[in-house]
């Protein structure tokens, strides 16, 4: 089974998908318990990655699957390219571990039309797994494109009252980035034909190992980055983001948030900048501008929302600002940070979306003026709220600390130093607006009577909340589980991009990328 | 042509090499004769013979898969290349002639000389692929153009039917002169109106391509070519024309007709004008520009579904003149994919177009097929599968024969023409959005209960989907058909 594990895990959604469309339309149980099913089932074929050591050994990539799929003599190969290493690992258990709760968060949420928002979060399933395990630029590039569809519906469809505007901006916001990447990916491939080097259809290792001259690296990691930043989103590109999140239906948001989203920062990683390494110098200043402005122009805007939805959505946008910068300290603990504040904010954000959806099911609204003193009325509720709170600004022993800490940490000692001091005091802004929000809807006494007879979670929803609150906490005091079997694979990462000259500047001076992170990182300590 | 060549030709005849468009044409003669002693109204039976006169034609053409002939002095070649437009033509009729059927009898025509009418355009288109004389190409091109003027003028008593027949009929006139008189011109030039001859004489004379009867010669062959294939700024017609055919007719213009003047188009421009390639593709890169522009711009402001499509098949026009742009391999067997696939997605979605639609059509807006998605379901599947097809989503074919049409211009070098041609791709993004966003994201105001689904037209829209989705995924045989299908 292991050898082609990866395709079963990838199309396994998609043929229940195929079930889903022969459920009669109105047995609406049996449908999402279905659906419920089959993500399970996913979850469990993909469990064996989480628990194989290989990756804590090796930073290469396991699991390979190889055919060739379309090859057009002289013209173009295709290959059906799989493989999975540490960076995409914890992405790919991520993706199919929230799958059953964003199918679960749907319960009561969706009942109109239940068939084909089932059939639709399979095929996405698809799509998002696909995306993170195809090493063949052309194979990733149909899986990404293959995402947009199923979401595009699940917002036009269940979305809120702005949904149609919400969801066309997303869609076209996407698709004109994807385009241009489109015109880069038909370069590179042409270029790597036409120098003669050694490749295998659009297989990115071979790529990795091109010498792309720096003019040529320079427009295509603008159009690669730019097709990523889209989709981070980091600012000024970011505006599709609050629309969608907050039109989406509660499943869509967290998917969005938990998978969505780091389909960008996992393409600056998988391909921006290991791809066009001679570029990514001359753009690091920019983009982490950028990021610093986002991590403070998002948690300005999340301070003034008034809608709950809408201030945990701009709350990503600041929160991916960490991730990027993280990732553009290029170094261990800033790589490090980077990757795992991509799974925390998979976790938490995603929590404060299953939240939101408890209360507006519950209410209808998400004024958060509508609210305050539920805490006396649902006090399990409260709890649960609370520790997800704290994930998400970041407070020691939650998740969130690990990763902004060390991606701040990186980013100060890989020669950003400013931009982390600035970067820093988003994290005080976070607990502004967090805990702010947080006390107004739940602290004082209840001044709404609607709010009188609001009941407390349901055994259903606890049991949705559970597995993201064990992770809050497994991440936030134990980090090394995932640091462990990620390791080997940044300091492969960071070793390939290190090997080009033009990189070294931006390292500090005196250290050499991977003794650096045995010093210094704590996600070191567990790796031998 | 003088008295030598005509007793060449006589020498030369090679019936094999006219056979399929032959047969065809026999089949449309037997069929009026048919239709004639059919009683009024029953036009099924004719129908249905059509359609396996166009299976015989089928297998008779691929019979010389592999297998050039050459008849005629050289005017005519049966060769791949003519084979692969020829059997997208005949798709597009058999597509056309299985959504017929039930339309016409909704509209209240039915009448059998419809069918031999299509018949005779796919023999005119075939004669067009295969013609390797100006005067075989613009014969095939009258003959098709011929019955195509009197199909989008069929409805005889409705005006808008009208006013595109006749529309149709004039500015066809007008650039069939233009042809014609780039033909005479270029045979005053070169002595020869053979392609491959013109390409002959310049390369033995390269002065000739500064003459300024030359240039002014192909290019006004050139201005012809693009009338047909609705390239801007020759694209007026098409709206009106496209909105006003019965939408059988309508499909079939936009796939099979066009595929033939684009294999003409081809043939022309890369074998008999070579020289000219760098001022040909300088034109052509503006051209190319300008038909995608102005088709995507216009049609995102369309609310009748069918003449937004009009406007988008100009835009298709657009992209597959990228790959005559880029000029190489790739480019062409791209231009030659592309024209299936969009044989297959466009017609897909007339098909869809035609069941939907009340008597009249008025209903085929955006906004007529607001709830469709639930009251429809299958059909609103269809229909979305073939937008997607057109907008260059993977996994479906519009992807991959954009992909391969783009890549040739990266190949050739105009990565700036690629990058105009995806951005417009994603232009039309929005209005193909539009349609769905109607028929899935608005509550439906009527039960489509008129809609009554025929057996043909299932057929034509389950072979395009088959079509669509087998092309996307495994684009590999077909396009190694195509590439066998170059020069």
């Amino acid at each position: 089974m292991a050898d082609n594990l990866l395709s079963l895990m990838t199309f396994f959604p998609l043929l229940g998908m195929l079930f889903v469309l022969f459920i009669p339309r109105d047995n609406d149980g049996l449908l999402k318990g279905f659906t419920l099913v089959v993500t399970l089932i996913t979850f469990v074929i993909s469990l064996p990655l989480a628990f194989d050591n290989v990756f804590a050994t090796s930073g290469g990539m396991h699991y390979r699957e190889f055919h060739e799929w379309i090859n057009i003599g002289g013209f173009f190969q295709m290959n059906y390219n799989l493989g999975v290493d540490g960076i995409s690992l914890w992405l790919v258990m991520l993706t199919t571990f929230i799958m059953p709760i964003a199918v679960l968060s749907t319960w009561k949420a969706v009942e109109k039309n239940s068939k084909g928002f089932m059939a639709l979060l399979l095929l996405l399933e698809t799509g998002m797994l696909g995306a993170f395990v195809s090493l063949d630029l052309f194979l990733f590039y149909i899986f990404w494109e293959l995402m947009l569809i199923p979401m595009y519906f699940l917002i036009g469809i269940w979305g809120g009252k702005n949904r149609i505007y919400a969801a066309v901006k997303f869609f076209i916001y996407t698709a004109v980035g994807s385009l241009l990447m489109l015109v880069a990916i038909i370069f590179v491939y042409y270029y790597a034909v036409q120098s003669g080097a050694l490749i295998n259809g659009f297989g990115i290792q071979e790529f990795y190992k091109l010498n792309l001259p720096y003019h040529a690296q320079y427009w295509l990691f603008l159009a690669f980055g730019f097709s990523f930043a889209i989709k981070v989103p980091m600012f000024p590109l970011h505006t599709w983001l609050p629309d969608a999140h907050t039109e989406a239906p509660t499943a869509g948001s967290v998917i969005l948030a938990a998978v969505l989203l780091k389909m960008g920062t996992y393409g600056y990683v998988r391909f921006a900048m290991p791809l066009f390494p001679d570029a990514l110098p001359t753009f690091i200043p920019l983009l982490a501008t950028l990021s610093v402005v986002g991590i403070i122009y998002g948690s300005l805007v999340a301070m003034m929302q008034e809608d709950v939805k809408k201030l945990v959505a701009y709350s990503s946008v600041a929160h991916l600002g960490f991730v990027m910068l993280g990732v553009f300290a290029m170094n261990m603990q800033g790589m490090a940070g980077g990757m795992i504040q991509m799974i925390n904010h998979g976790v938490s954000t995603g929590a404060l979306f299953l939240i939101v959806g408890f209360i507006y099911e519950r209410r209808h609204t998400r004024m958060i003026t509508e609210f305050g003193g539920l805490a006396h009325k649902m006090p399990v509720f409260a709890t649960i709220f609370l520790i997800v709170t704290f994930s998400s600004i970041g407070l020691p022993g939650t998740n969130g600390f690990v990763g902004e800490f060390l991606a701040l940490m990186g980013a100060f000692e890989g020669g950003l130093r400013w931009y982390a001091v600035v970067a820093t005091t988003g994290v005080i802004f976070a607990a502004v607006y967090m805990l702010w929000m947080y006390q107004r809807v739940m602290m004082g006494t209840v001044t709404n009577p609607a709010n009188e007879s609001l009941k407390d979670l349901s055994a259903r929803e606890v049991v949705v909340m559970l597995p993201l609150l064990v992770f809050v906490f497994w991440i936030g005091v134990y980090p090394n589980t995932f640091f462990d079997k990620m390791n080997p694979a940044m300091e492969q990462l960071l070793t390939q991009m290190g090997h080009k000259p033009a990189i070294v500047e931006v390292h500090h001076p005196a250290a050499i990328p991977a003794a650096h992170a045995v010093e210094h990182a704590p996600a070191a300590h567990g790796h031998n | 042509m003088d008295a030598n060549l005509v007793q060449e030709a006589i020498q030369n005849v090679n019936l094999s090499a006219i056979m399929p468009s032959l047969v065809l044409s026999g089949f449309g003669m037997v069929l009026l004769l048919v239709s004639v002693f059919s009683p009024r109204g029953k036009t099924t039976h004719v129908a249905w013979l059509s359609f396996i006169a166009l299976i015989v034609t089928a297998l008779v053409s691929l019979g010389s898969w592999n297998n050039p002939q050459a008849g005629f002095a050289g005017s005519v070649v049966l060769d791949n290349f003519a084979t692969f437009f020829s059997m997208t033509c005949i798709i597009a009729a058999g597509l056309t002639i299985l959504m017929s059927d039930g339309y016409l009898k909704r509209e209240g025509y039915p009448v059998g000389e419809y069918y031999t009418l299509v018949l005779f355009t796919t023999a005119g288109a075939m004669w067009m692929a295969s013609g390797t004389d100006l005067m075989t190409i613009f014969l095939g091109l009258e003959v098709l153009s011929v019955s195509l003027y009197v199909l989008a003028g069929f409805f005889r008593d409705q005006t808008r039917s009208n006013e595109a027949g006749l529309k149709y009929f004039f500015l066809g006139a007008f650039s069939t002169g233009f042809l014609l008189y780039g033909v005479a011109l270029l045979y005053g030039v070169t002595g020869t109106t053979k392609i491959a001859g013109i390409a002959e004489y310049v390369q033995a004379n390269p002065a000739t391509t500064t003459n300024i009867m030359f240039v002014a010669g192909g290019l006004l062959l050139l201005t012809g070519f693009l009338f047909k294939v609705a390239a801007a700024p020759f694209h007026m017609w098409t709206p009106d024309v496209y909105q006003g055919a019965p939408t059988p007719i309508t499909a079939f213009m936009s796939a099979g007709p066009k595929a033939a003047a684009f294999a003409a188009f081809i043939r022309v421009t890369i074998i008999g004008l070579d020289s000219m390639q760098a001022d040909i593709s300088a034109v052509f890169w503006i051209l190319a520009v300008l038909t995608m522009t102005i088709g995507n711009f216009v049609a995102l402001g369309q609310k009748d579904i069918k003449r937004m499509l009009a406007y988008s098949s100009i835009s298709h026009a657009g992209y597959a003149l990228v790959g005559l742009v880029a000029w190489n391999e790739i480019g062409l067997t791209g231009i030659m994919f592309y024209m299936l696939v969009y044989t297959f997605m466009n017609m897909g979605a007339f098909a869809v177009l035609v069941l939907i639609g009340k008597k009249g059509e008025e209903n085929l807006t955006i906004d007529g097929v607001a709830g469709m998605g639930y009251k429809r379901p299958v059909l609103a599947i269809a229909l979305s599968i073939f937008l997607f097809s057109l907008m260059g989503m993977p996994p479906t074919a519009g992807f991959a024969g954009k992909f391969y049409i783009f890549a040739g211009a990266v190949k050739a070098g105009y990565i700036w023409l690629a990058v105009l041609g995806v951005l417009n791709s994603a232009v039309s993004l929005y209005y193909y959005l539009k349609v769905m966003v109607s028929m899935y994201f608005k509550d439906a105001e009527e039960d489509f209960g008129w809609v009554s689904m025929n057996a043909a037209t299932a057929i034509s829209i389950v072979i395009a989907i088959v079509g669509v989705l087998v092309m996307g995924m495994v684009p590999g045989p077909f396009m190694e058909m195509a590439k066998l299908a170059g020069f």
